[in-house]
């Protein structure tokens, strides 16, 4: 049977999380984890609500060198926030497109990147942009980048009496640009057939964040600058830079067509980034 | 496993929530949604139970003022929490954007109405003069089984230009 907990303080999440002995599930938006609790209503899951825990970190604070997201951060809160789209356009970008505007009024930003689904639409965005995943559990805190957080497809380093408490992003550089592009069958309610975040620094550098083209989100970087006005050494970069992508076939696409546009949507999401206005960095 | 406390399992969640102005106390099982509770504890039966998965968007209810899909929320959840459902858009008659729906014969089965009703609502009270692309954007979380969207994007259009007439 399912059971409901709603812990006040980060200390009884944990404790309550390590007394369910691995049955436990954080629950925020609840979009994803109620269609499985739905599906699965015998199974003994704990169900632990972080809505009223009062000592987590605020939803998004902005501060002169970082933004930091709390896990109850939904999806509409970085939609509707000026101040991120002006630094992380391709983050926002992608929270516009989860779900349906009822959906992403509940889905939480870390619990998208906790499903830890190939296909998640933020994760690219968050890894491009440098995230840092703030952990706690029995043994304290432990914070790792995204990049590492990632195990399998739903599956996270977080142990079974851990939570992700916070994701902290730096400020971009002066001059760093970026842009999301996602393909799907259908314009809402789908998720992401391929999706790629791209960044590019002022010195023509390019980080790519792919969704659904491999076991987790990948992050993948070039090891020298690129003249970005020169289209035939970005397509060589954006060519090289997907070399990691190991897509399967699934119901949402074939595995040939997923190769063929991740290499359309690298190549749209840096023009798209290269062409956008820069963001100026922290001030110093 | 013997020592696990079956009666702590067992034991409902205790819930006082605001419906349409209204409060209830309710004891419901741990999984209970906020739809069936709704439906099957409060017994408004306007807001329509379909998917159940969060997909058609027929269970769309307002939660502290953001439309969401009741069958994604659980009724533990709500605990404080201020719930409008189709039954509150009504109380004085049809509202503008109602007959709007009638007027255009948006109406096919009806079983989504209500939510693309309470989901056209939250968009004309954020965006009272939405244009018809941000219509079909807000209103990407409705489906409709009659496919009567046309319909129902020139209703939503038709309430907007009364609403932005009006003000």
């Amino acid at each position: 049977m399912t059971q409901y907990r709603r812990p006040d303080n980060v200390e009884d999440v944990v404790r309550t999380l390590s007394d369910a002995e691995g049955n436990g599930r954080l629950l925020v938006g609840g979009t994803d984890l109620l269609v499985a609790v739905r599906r699965r209503p015998l199974d003994p899951l704990v169900l632990v609500d972080l809505k009223a825990v009062a000592d987590l970190p605020p939803a998004i604070e902005v501060t002169e060198a970082a933004v930091r997201f709390g896990p109850t951060a939904t999806m509409s809160d970085l939609a509707a926030d000026s101040r991120l789209a002006a630094m992380f356009p391709a983050l926002v970008a992608a929270s516009r497109v989860v779900g349906s505007l009822a959906i992403r009024n509940r889905a939480s930003l870390i619990g998208n990147i906790c499903n830890a689904s190939p296909a998640g639409d933020t994760a690219p965005a968050l890894l491009i942009y440098g995230a840092r995943v703030t952990i706690v559990g029995r043994a304290g805190e432990r914070t790792i980048p995204l990049s590492q957080f990632f195990v399998g497809p739903g599956l996270t380093t977080c142990g079974p009496d851990e939570f992700v408490l916070r994701v902290d992003l730096p400020r971009p550089a002066d001059g760093y640009r970026s842009a999301f592009e996602r393909l799907t069958r259908r314009r809402g309610v789908d998720l992401a057939t391929v999706s790629v975040a791209a960044g590019v620094s002022a010195e023509g550098s390019i980080t790519l964040g792919l969704g659904a083209v491999g076991p987790t989100p990948l992050l993948t970087e070039t090891a020298a600058a690129v003249d970005l006005e020169d289209v035939d050494a970005v397509e060589q970069a954006v060519k090289q830079l997907i070399g990691i992508a190991t897509p399967i076939s699934d119901l949402r696409s074939g595995r040939e067509y997923r190769q063929a546009m991740i290499a359309v949507l690298a190549r749209r999401a840096v023009s798209a980034a290269a062409r956008s206005v820069g963001t100026k960095g922290p001030s110093t | 496993m013997s020592e696990r406390d079956v009666s702590r399992e067992l034991a409902p969640v205790k819930v006082t929530l605001d419906v349409n102005g209204t409060a209830h106390r309710l004891e419901v099982p741990a999984h209970r949604t906020l739809l069936d509770a709704i439906r099957d504890d409060i017994g408004l039966t306007g807001t329509k139970k379909c998917c159940a998965d969060g997909e058609c968007g027929a269970c769309t209810v307002f939660l502290d003022g953001r439309i969401v899909n009741s069958c994604l929320v659980l009724c533990a959840e709500a605990e404080g929490c201020s719930v409008g459902t189709i039954e509150s858009l009504s109380v004085g008659g049809l509202t503008d954007l109602q007959e709007e729906f009638l007027a255009a014969g948006a109406v096919q089965c009806g079983v989504c109405i209500p939510g693309q009703v309470m989901a056209a609502e939250a968009l004309l009270q954020t965006n009272p003069t939405a244009k018809p692309a941000e219509i079909r954007e807000a209103m990407s979380g409705n489906l409709c089984r009659c496919a009567g969207y046309e319909r129902i994007v020139a209703a939503i259009q038709a309430a907007a230009k009364r609403r932005g007439s009006s003000r």
